[in-house]
């Protein structure tokens, strides 16, 4: 199984929560005031920050799939 | 209107049966304000997905489930919209004054200011502070009254963290107690007429609206006795008084900035702590949890940021069973089509917290106060993301909501440090007081506490 990190643009509410969890598979698009998935396949070392950031996302717009 | 002969319509929607007698024609409105908890489990109940209720002159569908719950809060601002479905608000807020911004300006003023995520940690300094202050006369035991403890904290917090610190500075305990009085002044009443001659919480309402005014008025005049200071000494008030704003236009600016954050998060850290004095095992393990944690020294101001996650599962657990909106409304604007039916503008459309909350499908033995829901693998929060809804979902999800569970955070590192608590009164009658459409708990709502020893 491999690691997907996913965003739900619509819900985004760019409280940049992600980027201290996980600043190497998010990012943030200033002018849109969105996330970015910097890596949407990140390395399976990566998963306590991914799922950090999902678990802390204010907006609910994070999400794990399993591939 | 080729609408009409559709055959699913808002008639066809079933309706709710009528436990409260209706005296004045208003429909269910004498329910929703006497025991609004049971309306609303009926309509689930008796109706299932969609059902609907009468308060006055307007038809309320309210939605239920996973599905529907989707449609009703996936549904763009331009088809539903909040602000006209909550007018008991507009006498608390002022003429003028918006009820709660779109999410794209309120995307635009989270970037700019006060809940931006690295604002977080100068925010949990300073609600350590406040924590520290309202409980340094405390000695070594006594009793607390949970409404007035947790509602003059939440307003020093939010107060000192959203508007600043010379605000905060300048306020005290009458600024509290004006603005329960504000809260207390959400009579449901308000869908008839928000401004009924001879309400007495409606006259409260108003004369602590014009006492917040007076406050600050005072503070204005200071500020100006005073003179300008130096830029980084200043605060939310110096701007708006810099805008020439008057007194009556600034308050209501206040009011509406703190209002979200205030009864909700009181309310919350009251049941966290009325839960953990509940289950003392609960309480040992977090007590425990937070011992460990700050066994090296760690500030709180950093900890409260971090994962907690025994404490952080009691707080969850406390939202779903004690959400402090019990009902979330939205007007419709545009057609919108809900379970198959189609909703016709102006009707009002809801979804309860309090009973999404407890749908058995999603949380098993709901009724059951059970932190274990949100560990790894079960994580019932994120597993029902529109049915675990105490701060709502989707693009309208409360915005405070971080800021929120650090507050939380951070008032039981210092509280649960210093003090052991336990019920005054039997448990069950701990409950709320749900004849406003601001749920407050109901007195008497005792604790007792002890310092810890060393």
């Amino acid at each position: 199984m491999t690691l997907k990190a996913v965003a739900d643009l619509d819900l985004c509410q760019g409280h940049q929560m992600c980027q201290g969890e996980a600043p190497d598979v998010f990012g943030f698009d200033e002018d849109a005031d969105v996330v970015v998935v910097l890596q949407e396949r990140p390395e399976e070392s990566l998963r306590p920050q991914v799922t950090a950031a999902v678990t802390y996302c204010p907006a609910m717009a994070l999400a794990i799939e399993e591939e | 209107m080729t609408v009409t002969d559709r055959t699913f319509g808002v008639a066809e929607i079933p309706e709710v049966s009528v436990a409260v007698p209706d005296e004045d024609g208003h429909g269910h409105l004498a329910e929703l304000r006497t025991d609004p908890v049971a309306l609303l489990e009926r309509v689930h109940a008796e109706c299932g997905p969609i059902g609907r209720f009468r308060i006055a002159d307007k038809e309320v569908i309210m939605v239920t489930g996973a599905e529907v719950n989707e449609q009703f809060f996936k549904a763009p601002e331009s088809t539903l919209d909040q602000a006209a479905a909550y007018p008991f608000m507009t006498p608390i807020f002022g003429h003028g004054v918006v009820f709660d911004a779109s999410p794209e300006e309120r995307q635009q003023a989270l970037k700019n200011q006060a809940l931006r995520g690295d604002q977080m940690r100068g925010h949990a300094s300073t609600i350590e502070n406040e924590i520290n202050r309202m409980v340094a006369d405390w000695g070594e035991e006594g009793e607390v009254d949970l409404l007035d403890f947790f509602a003059e904290l939440t307003i020093y917090n939010t107060a000192a963290c959203l508007v600043g610190l010379p605000f905060r500075e300048e306020i005290d305990a009458r600024f509290a107690e004006a603005y329960h009085g504000l809260e207390r002044g959400t009579d449901a009443l308000a869908y008839v007429d928000p401004y009924m001659e001879g309400v007495e919480s409606f006259e409260i309402r108003d004369r602590s609206r014009e006492t917040l005014v007076a406050l600050v008025q005072d503070i204005i005049d200071r500020r100006r006795v005073r003179g300008p200071v130096a830029k980084d000494e200043r605060d939310l008030l110096d701007v708006l008084i810099s805008l020439d704003m008057s007194a009556d236009y600034i308050t209501g600016v206040f009011i509406s900035m703190l209002f979200a954050g205030h009864h909700t998060s009181s309310g919350t850290s009251a049941w966290t702590l009325i839960e953990l004095m509940r289950h003392p095992e609960v309480m040992t393990e977090v007590v425990t949890e937070l011992d460990d944690l700050y066994s090296d020294g760690s500030e709180i101001s950093f900890q409260a940021l971090r994962s907690i996650p025994r404490l952080e599962s009691v707080i969850k657990e406390t939202l779903r069973l004690h959400p402090p909106l019990i009902i979330l409304m939205r007007q419709v604007v545009e057609e919108i089509e809900l379970a198959g039916h189609l909703i016709p503008p102006g009707t009002i459309v809801a979804s309860s917290p309090r009973v999404s909350n407890r749908l058995a499908e999603d949380f098993p033995d709901p009724q059951s106060f059970d932190p274990a829901r949100y560990q790894d693998g079960r994580q019932e929060d994120l597993q029902n993301r529109w049915t675990w809804i105490p701060f709502g979902a989707g693009k309208h999800r409360c915005v405070g909501n971080a800021f929120a569970m650090m507050q939380i955070k951070a008032i039981f590192s210092v509280l649960l440090r210093d003090f052991e608590f336990e019920l005054v009164q039997p448990s069950e009658t701990y409950r709320d007081d749900y004849s406003k459409m601001v749920i407050q708990l109901q007195r008497p709502c005792r604790a007792r506490y002890r310092r810890r020893q060393a």
